[in-house]
């Protein structure tokens, strides 16, 4: 038996979200609705009496001031449609959560003596001469999404106004008693092996299942299980494990593979892209920084630790969220920052999160063509992963200070999302550095936070492959960010007062994963399945070992601390249960209850798998070179490169992200006179009675991928060095992290151009090796998402090889850092950097459904050479606005530089330093890498050329009070004359909503 | 020799901005600050008594979940101190009554309006009489507001204050009074401590330089004794010149003008009114 409670707006109290969903009614599916109204419901069980009820409806579920409830009757009246949308079983309910607490803190029974459970829907009334279609419609196409969500959809006609909607509990059914299964190998052939890997979601491939096969008919191996009451057969809770283990997600299998790379003039073998160019230029650079080295910790631990200073140690992760993210956008993103929040967190011994930063890949919001199945439309997985990363970011206390959205239509199947967290750790803590991990065979084994439920199960096999028809609903999770932020409240001051040994998180693979892998330091781990907290009852021991579900870290405990460390985690209110302990058995001894149910030699699990061997093939594509006139109205084309998407403002998206907490905002965002312009990068003092700051930025092109990945990457690389250098970074002081996002680069008959796919990967890497090497900016920690397509009956799409480069560094004082934004009248307007016709890849080329093949190249010599310049200007305060060309190239820079200042600007192009063919539409929208546009007061014009001297750079105009924005063109001509009012304007309009 | 200030800044269960309302404490120069999570106060380890300035700062109680800070508000009036007979809140209003301070942002304001610590008309502190609620736009949003002082106002912690410049970031701020008698007695006490205007100091409720559609534009309302205090804009967010968005192009001096609402009240307490 349960009870509904119903909560309402008053009469004349504004409906906010119901306006909203209107407003996207009326944009998505142009219908009439005329009205929205929404009312939240809470179905309780646990047999409350009707005071009880009264009293929970009146206390923490609704507001006096502007609410109205209803114990088990109807609030709705007046309506057209009523949708109702609750999760389906199993589906983290936040609000549900925090009700049920609510109300048993309110009856005073927190003994739990009483089984409460909570779980939230919310109505929606449309009003509106619109069909039962048109709702159903809405229902699905914008209110629920089904994977997660059921919904029902009322007619006026068929409600019942006195009883209103029966109380429906979404229990999860099916309590399973615990059994393991097992599976004789030996048995099977291959095209058998190939099918168990197929119907069991393993994404393993035939060697792998193979070497599996083998490794249970060794002798020595049989004999050990036979100890331990196991015998040859593989438990399904091995398979799992290995199959986790062994993931493209967890193990980089196509990044540590062994590859033949040919060209039309050389044949290369390359062992392992991972260790020869990341590893490879990481090592070269730390070994020529020398004493200057500032790496600690690389490649080993959860994300890279590098110095900060004396006293503090920084630590960035980025990772992505692509494949979640695209069957439940909202979900997927928020686990996706919840998510790489953990990362830096469970790094050495933890780190205290300072700033997030998220990098979107998306079709067009305003797609027009036909969807092919179990793709959502671009709008919404825009709104959603955009709502998920606010909720998931604002609610954790982290400001998301850097970011951007990069469209185009091949992101349709697979949206990239990319989240990014850094942290601050002291340097040492307890008299001990803190970026390293020590575990002790003996040590407890004990995981915090959440519960495990099937939430989250077959996420790391699952984004191992492309998405399917058959891809599973449960590998989506909802992140909880507060059940979070409490376990990392607790875990500091665990942290600051000892009580742990060593930390790292449960992310993809779940306990398979974070106790394997720390089992590593000790050699070993004995665990027990059955001690785990579940969500609910029926849980199977495979799945709770695998289960994604989130909010948990795993910590290694020493055995004399785990009753101070129990204690303050339940006063803390946060769940901590031991599970087994670390050893030193060579192990991965998993138990349920007294019954083994995996042991692994940890060697095979973690070295066991066997190398790919692939054949990488490049043969640079020959793109058709447009031709197209010089336009005859710059003032026009300039317009519609403004409006472009990859172009025009994300205001309204970064102000729903707070970018200020923790109070350390240097550089925003958002910068300029009317707080709008676009930053390139940002700067926050993490350490507030300090000046010292953190700098932030990144560098994505995936359109030169279409070209050639290893200038994309040169470029991706060239850009978020520039964008930090722009604020005022040290480039002595950047680290990088390298995310590569591609599609299938594995030859098969799904993907007959493997060879090219993994030529440009084998590309990029080389060209990651030559700049980072050549910048002295070493990787320190990255990751690869490797089957970013889509394929459905005959529709595959793939998206184009994306490349993200982090930066972070450090800038020695605050206040010399510098905005883009053009400062004052009569200010001199320099261009830093040569100008070639590099129209390839541009976005003006794409404007004319182009894509040429002169793609921008980065020299850099002279990069680093004008770098270093510009930083030693301003250094001495000469620079007044800074900003980097790169999307839509100078005509953009300078625009936005003038609007962002609300100042005009007067620009000759004859002073362009430019090499190529001479066109006025060439010079305003090439995309040549390493250039900056900036402005300088007249009177510092001697002192600053002098520093400059040496590189090319060339005064080309000033700026002006009159807010005209004027351009005159390699002939003399006036060809650009506009308000810059009217330039902003048509910037800030296309993704305002 | 001047009484010691002893502020205490409440965290725990989503709030998140406790870092920079302890630094503010601190530069306003308090003589004692400590951050203490809500647990300490619940297993008895650490006393509201013992202090004199109550900090209830920004972030998510409970993930605003229920409406902003609801379920916070709801383990307030509810949790027991382990060891004690009384409930929490309790030691709440013996601290209201020794005349102490309490400064709530944001999501902390948002806990002090839905317990009834503000604007707590004739004194009652437990009763709900105002609320903050969505903002008409539907989102959350972070951006820098004029605010407009009310110098008739008994709030001790505006006192001097003509025109600040703040940042909100919230998507609950919308403040709805019961009842028009509710804001006449708002209006006539003074209690509009903080109202968001254009940079003009003109109030206004224009979006966006008013950001949720505020009645009246109130950005931050006390209680009658000026002690209680609480505002949706974030002053400890603005310390230093740095935080400003606009510092690079602007002449500002060095300190932030959110530090004065601090000093404020670190002064009050000092001074013989205390």
């Amino acid at each position: 038996m349960a009870d509904r409670i119903e909560v309402g707006f008053k009469k004349g109290i504004r409906d906010a979200l119901g306006e909203k969903i209107k407003r996207r009614i009326r944009d998505n599916f142009s219908l009439p609705v005329e009205k929205v109204s929404t009312i939240e419901v809470c179905t309780i069980e646990g047999g409350l009496t009707k005071a009880q009820l009264k009293q929970a409806a009146a206390g923490p579920l609704s507001d006096p001031v502007i609410q109205n409830f209803a114990i088990n009757k109807p609030l709705a009246g007046d309506f057209g449609w009523l949708i109702e949308v609750g999760f389906r079983p199993g589906v983290t309910d936040n609000v549900g959560k925090t009700a049920r607490e609510a109300i048993e803190l309110l009856l005073n029974d927190e003994t739990g003596a009483r089984k409460i459970s909570v779980y939230t829907s919310r109505q929606y009334l449309l009003h509106g001469n619109i069909s039962r279609t048109d709702a159903a419609k809405i229902a699905s196409g914008l209110l629920a999404n089904d994977l997660i969500e059921r919904h029902l959809i009322v007619g006026h006609d068929e409600f019942n106004f006195i009883c209103g909607l029966p109380a429906y509990v979404p229990h999860v059914l099916g309590e399973d008693k615990p059994a393991v299964e097992e599976i004789d190998l030996a048995r099977f052939n291959d095209d058998q092996l190939l099918q168990i890997s197929q119907d069991k979601l393993l994404a393993l491939n035939l060697e792998e299942m193979k070497a599996m096969q083998q490794y249970f008919q060794r002798k020595s191996i049989v004999e050990a299980r036979g100890k331990i009451g196991l015998n040859e057969n593989i438990t399904d809770v091995e398979l799992e494990c290995l199959a986790q283990t062994w993931s493209e997600h967890c193990k980089h299998k196509i990044f540590n593979s062994q590859i033949t790379y040919t060209t039309a003039h050389a044949r290369l073998t390359i062992d392992s892209l991972f260790k020869t160019y990341i590893k490879g230029s990481t090592a070269q650079i730390r070994k020529a920084k020398g004493k200057n080295d500032f790496c600690l910790s690389v490649f080993v631990d959860n994300a890279g630790v590098i110095k900060f200073n004396d006293n503090y140690n920084l630590v960035f992760k980025v990772e992505t969220h692509n494949s979640p993210s695209a069957l439940d956008p909202y979900g997927g993103a928020l686990t996706g920052i919840v998510g790489v929040n953990r990362d830096p967190f469970g790094t050495g011994i933890g780190a205290k999160l300072i700033f997030n930063t998220d990098v979107f890949c998306f079709a067009s919001p305003f797609y027009k063509k036909k969807l092919p199945p179990r793709i959502l439309h671009p709008r919404r997985i825009y709104e959603g992963v955009r709502e998920g990363v606010e909720h998931g970011g604002n609610k954790s206390g982290i400001p998301t200070v850097n970011g951007s959205i990069v469209f185009d239509d091949r992101y349709l199947g697979k949206p990239l999302v990319y989240c990014g967290t850094a942290g601050i750790m002291p340097a040492k803590l307890n008299g001990k550095p803190t970026h390293t991990k020590e575990i002790k065979p003996g040590d407890v084994i004990i995981m915090t936070g959440g519960r495990i439920g099937k939430d989250g199960i077959h996420g790391a096999t699952f984004s191992s492959e492309e998405l399917h028809e058959g891809s599973p609903v449960t590998a989506v999770q909802i992140g909880d960010p507060i059940t979070q932020k409490k376990m990392t409240d607790f875990l500091l001051v665990a942290r600051n007062r000892g009580l742990y040994r060593a930390i790292t998180d449960n992310g993809a693979g779940g306990l398979s994963s974070s106790v394997g892998e720390m089992a590593t330091y000790s050699g070993g781990c004995r665990i027990d399945l059955s001690l785990a907290p579940l969500k609910y009852p029926g849980l199977q021991p495979w799945e709770i070992l695998v289960s994604e579900a989130q909010e948990r870290m795993t910590l290694a405990v020493d055995p004399r601390k785990v009753k101070q460390f129990k204690d303050l985690a339940k006063k803390m209110d946060v769940e901590a249960t031991t599970l087994g302990k670390f050893t030193a058995s060579g192990k991965f001894h998993v138990l349920y209850g007294k019954k083994t149910v995996a042991f692994l030699d940890m060697e095979f699990l973690h070295d066991g798998v066997p190398q790919l061997k692939l054949a990488a093939r490049w043969q640079p594509p020959k793109n058709k070179e447009p031709h197209f006139p010089e336009p005859a109205n710059l003032n026009k084309a300039l317009t519609r490169m403004l409006a472009r998407l990859n172009i025009c403002s994300k205001e309204s998206v970064v102000r729903q992200y707070d970018h200020e907490v923790q109070a350390g905002s240097v550089i925003k965002p958002l910068v300029g006179a009317a707080n709008d312009g676009p930053s390139d990068a940002a700067v926050i003092r993490p350490i507030l009675d300090s000046l010292e700051g953190v700098v932030v930025a990144h560098g994505i092109c995936p359109r030169y991928s279409d070209i050639d990945t290893y200038h994309m990457t040169a470029c991706a690389i060239d850009e978020a060095v520039r964008n930090a250098v722009a604020v005022g970074a040290d480039l002595d002081c950047l680290a990088g992290l390298d995310n590569f996002c591609w599609c299938d680069p594995v030859k098969s008959a799904k993907t007959p151009d493997g060879e090219y796919k993994l030529a440009q990967l084998v590309r990029s890497n080389m060209a990651i090796f030559d700049y980072t090497t050549a910048y002295g900016v070493p990787c320190i920690s990255g990751k690869d998402s490797m089957k970013n397509d889509y394929s459905i009956g005959s529709t595959k799409i793939s998206i184009p090889p994306s490349l993200l480069y982090s930066v972070i560094g450090k800038i020695k004082d605050v206040r010399k850092a510098v905005t883009m934004d053009a400062k004052r009248p009569q200010d001199l307007v320099y261009i830093l950097g040569e100008t070639k016709d590099e129209l390839g890849g541009s976005e003006w080329l794409a404007m004319h459904d182009a894509i040429g093949n002169n793609v921008p190249r980065v020299d850099a010599g002279r990069a680093i050479k004008l770098y270093r310049s510009l930083h030693k200007a301003m250094g001495a305060g000469l620079v007044a606005s800074c900003h980097d060309c790169s999307d839509g190239g100078l005509a953009v820079a300078l625009i936005e530089t003038a609007f962002a200042g609300g100042l005009g600007m007067n620009i000759d192009l004859n002073y362009v330093p430019y090499r190529g063919k001479k066109r006025n539409d060439y010079i305003l929208f090439s995309e040549s890498a390493s250039r900056f546009v900036v402005t300088i007061h007249p009177s510092v014009k001697a002192k600053f050329d002098k520093i400059m001297a040496g590189n090319v750079v060339s005064e080309i105009g000033f700026v002006t009070a009159d807010g005209l924005f004027e351009v005159a063109g390699i002939n003399g001509q006036a060809i650009i004359k506009e308000r810059i009012s009217k330039f902003k304007e048509a910037w800030l309009k296309p993704l305002n909503f | 020799m001047s009484r010691k200030v002893k502020a205490i800044v409440l965290t725990g269960n989503g709030t998140n901005c406790e870092m920079e309302m302890a630094h503010a404490c601190k530069l306003a120069g308090a003589d004692v600050i400590d951050i203490v999570h809500l647990s300490e106060l619940l297993y008895g380890e650490k006393r509201l008594a013992d202090y004199s300035f109550l900090n209830l700062p920004g972030g998510f109680l409970d993930g605003d979940d229920l409406g902003s800070a609801k379920a916070g508000a709801n383990r307030f009036l509810h949790a027991r101190i382990t060891g004690h007979k009384e409930i929490l809140f309790a030691d709440l209003i013996d601290f209201i009554n020794a005349g102490k301070l309490i400064l709530g942002v944001c999501n902390g304001f948002q806990l002090m309006v839905k317990l009834g610590l503000l604007p707590a008309l004739k004194n009652n502190y437990t009763s709900q009489s105002t609320t903050l609620t969505f903002n008409d736009s539907g989102r959350f949003e972070d951006r820098w507001v004029y605010l407009k002082g009310n110098e008739q106002s008994p709030c001790v912690f505006t006192k001097d204050i003509d025109v600040l410049y703040l940042p909100v970031r919230h998507g609950e701020g919308k403040f709805i009074p019961q009842s028009t008698k509710i804001l006449n007695a708002l209006e006539k006490k003074n209690l509009f401590a903080l109202q968001y205007s254009n940079a003009d100091g003109e109030t206004t409720m224009e979006y966006p330089a008013n950001p949720n559609g505020s009645v009246q534009a109130i950005a931050g309302i006390c209680n009658e004794t000026g002690r209680l205090f609480g505002l949706m804009p974030h002053p400890e967010a603005y310390l230093h010149r740095t935080n400003h968005p606009r510092w690079t192009r602007e002449d500002l001096p060095e300190e932030g003008q959110g530090l004065t609402i601090f000093r404020n009240a670190v002064n009050f307490i000092r001074s013989k009114e205390f």
